[in-house]
């Protein structure tokens, strides 16, 4: 049975008459990546500054690693570590200085600091930049540089916000690397994100709208389960894409639909089209054009959870 | 009268001198035509930023040839300047100023006034889904509506040339989409768009891409022709235990990368392994996964990401299998050209 990190029931959070967070349940397994996924606003961060011991649930309870949020708040911080979206490096101190500064923190003393730095600069590959001043360090590795002195005290569950925000797909391919060999030793992470590029990583995935958990699931699940039916790539000439964009918009059984580049993707509900039946619906506009299915995205899942077709 | 919108004839900017000196841009050659979103992606630092500025003129120390609607940005600027909006990537509105006092000054500044200004205004507001907002001040707008007004701004004059630098960085998915909805009726009218990115859900939405890397354009194509270029290359595999598949996958010779993605694995062939016919690599790989004790859930050729494909490039090894038309230009010509004299 495996232990579980991260308990919430019922969890609302109020402020005045605004609900951030509203009447959420989810239960997060020792050792798995879950990411929550929402635009700016939608309960992510009041979530996790809950989760955190940062903020008092106005309704519900929490237990993270056992410890009831409202009433033991202390015994969950030095278990935990928090890594945010406007991390807090020291520019003019260098990568070893900034991590010396924060086992500080953490009351970590003599040999076993200086092992445990040594360790989590060997983790996130930063061993041979340890003089380097971190402003003349580059965006990948700041991000590495952070997420090191977030685990600096060892923690057991690492809450991640927007970790790889701004970073290219390699830089983020290395970061999310190092997240799978943590969450593979054991340590429980949990990421805030409204990129998609950035849930792909998680195992599993949560949908939040408007203070709302739509869904929780694998990403694979997430689409099979979320989405009406199948999703096309239709790819035309482009002067017919703005007109066939019209066209499919009106044409019934297709749920949503969207101008990618040179094609248009689409969602269409299970059962009702064939690509010989999307050609038709394209008239004149489907000239010369060619259909075939195609990988449902993340960004379906969300379009399709919290924009409800007409 | 040229064909293109934008022509831009090897740009360069470099910073520092003698042996020190950066190459930031290092010889990008690239062309828009009316009603073609071009995006510009690549790595930090690649110089993505960089271009964007000496597009608009704003480097005076670079070099190379800008034309605008035919108009050589450097001996024409500002009649070259008028066809041009730029959205910065930290644009800039006036925080403590209202909606409509906002677009007035832009309005101003690229001389749009008086009746001509207040219908415009009026236009703008409506197109970008801001009317009613017009005395919030735009301080106290959500990110999603600062972008708009910024877009609203940018295309005051009304522009046939839009330079986006990372236009969506901090939005949520929904907004994203409006966001390129309202780009995608200006392509319909004929604007022609550059964007740079480090998205690649943004960057397919281009139709044509210009993959950045040290300052330099090493490939340009349609988002599928660059898919293209990993057909065939890419499999998804879960399994359980995922650590044990993946040092299997790891001793795989045919298998060039793995990458995890949640429960599932991502792993890249090297150019030119089979993937159809007796003895496969989706064969034996599945063969020597179920030896080592692991159960395999799933495992098949996907159709690749952008993401996968702009990873590749950058270690530089798509380039082995590039056919058909993604052609890989600037920067292969200039190796080429260098390398004869060496």
């Amino acid at each position: 049975m495996a232990e579980i990190a991260v308990r919430a029931e019922h969890l609302t959070k109020k402020f005045g008459d605004f609900t951030a967070v509203d009447d959420v349940s989810f239960e997060v397994r020792a050792g798995e990546v879950v990411g929550y996924l929402g635009p700016n606003g939608s309960g992510k961060t009041t979530t996790m500054r809950m989760l955190l011991g940062l903020l008092s649930p106005t309704h519900g309870s929490a237990q993270v690693l056992g410890y009831d949020i409202r009433h033991q708040p202390a015994q969950i911080r030095p278990l935990v570590g928090y890594m945010s979206q406007k991390f807090a490096l020291y520019d003019e101190l260098t990568v070893f200085e900034n991590l010396d500064f924060y086992a500080g923190i953490y009351d970590l003393r003599g040999s076993r600091r200086r092992l445990r730095i040594d360790e989590v600069l060997h983790l996130v590959g930063l061993e041979e930049h340890r003089k380097e001043r971190a402003e003349d360090i580059s965006t990948g590795w700041r991000q590495r540089l952070a997420l090191a002195i977030a685990l600096v005290h060892d923690p057991r569950l690492l809450f991640l916000d927007e970790p790889t925000s701004g970073v290219d797909p390699s830089a983020r391919r290395v970061f999310w690397d190092l997240i799978d060999r943590l969450a593979g030793g054991g340590t429980t992470v949990f990421v805030s994100t409204h990129y998609m590029d950035e849930a792909e990583y998680c195992g599993r995935l949560g949908i939040m709208n408007l203070g709302r958990l739509l869904a929780i699931d694998t990403p694979l699940a997430l689409k099979t389960a979320c989405l009406p039916g199948p999703a096309w790539d239709l790819v035309l000439d482009p002067t017919a894409l703005i007109p066939a964009l019209q066209a499919l918009e009106a044409t019934p059984g297709v749920s949503q639909v969207g101008l990618r580049g040179d094609h248009l993707h689409a969602i269409t509900r299970a059962g009702v089209h064939s690509a010989a039946s999307l050609l038709a619906a394209l008239g004149p506009h489907g000239q010369g054009a060619a259909v075939e299915q195609a990988e449902p995205t993340l960004e379906d899942v969300f379009i399709a959870l919290t924009r409800r077709p007409a | 009268m040229s064909d293109w919108v934008l022509e831009a004839h090897d740009l360069r900017m470099t910073f520092g001198a003698g042996p020190t000196a950066t190459h930031a841009v290092d010889g990008i050659s690239l062309s828009v035509a009316p009603g073609q979103a071009y995006g510009l992606v690549g790595p930090d630092g690649a110089g993505k930023t960089t271009t964007m500025r000496l597009l608009v003129g704003v480097l005076s120390r670079g070099s190379g040839e800008v034309r605008i609607l035919g108009r050589d940005l450097r001996r024409d600027g500002s009649a070259a300047l008028n066809h041009v909006g730029y959205l910065a990537q930290r644009f800039s509105l006036y925080e403590d100023l209202t909606v409509q006092e906002n677009l007035a000054f832009f309005g101003t500044v690229r001389s749009v006034r008086g009746p001509d200004m207040i219908a415009r205004s009026a236009e703008l507001l409506h197109f970008v889904g801001l009317s009613g907002f017009e005395h919030r001040l735009a301080g106290q707008l959500s990110g999603g509506m600062k972008q708009k007004l910024g877009l609203a701004c940018a295309l005051v004059h009304r522009p046939r040339l839009l330079l986006l630098d990372e236009p969506t960085t901090g939005v949520d998915p929904v907004t994203r989409q409006d966001f390129w909805q309202l780009i995608i009726r200006l392509l319909s009218e004929g604007v022609a768009v550059v964007v740079s990115t480090p998205y690649m859900d943004e960057a397919a939405r281009c139709n044509r891409l210009g993959f950045m890397i040290r300052g330099r354009l090493l490939m340009q194509g349609s988002p599928r022709e660059l898919i293209n270029l990993m057909a065939g290359r890419v499999l998804m595999l879960v399994a359980q235990p995922k650590s044990l598949a993946r040092k299997v996958c790891n001793a795989d010779a045919r298998i060039e990368d793995v990458a995890a993605f949640g429960d599932r694995l991502h792993l890249r062939l090297h150019a030119g392994t089979r993937t159809e016919g007796p003895g496969n690599a989706l064969e034996v790989l599945r063969a020597a996964l179920v030896t080592a004790g692991v159960q395999v859930d799933d495992l098949r050729l996907i159709q690749p990401s952008l993401e996968d494909v702009f990873i590749a490039l950058q270690e530089g090894t798509a380039l082995q299998a590039a056919p058909g038309d993604a052609v890989a230009d600037a920067a292969l010509a200039g190796d080429a050209g260098e390398a004869q004299h060496g």
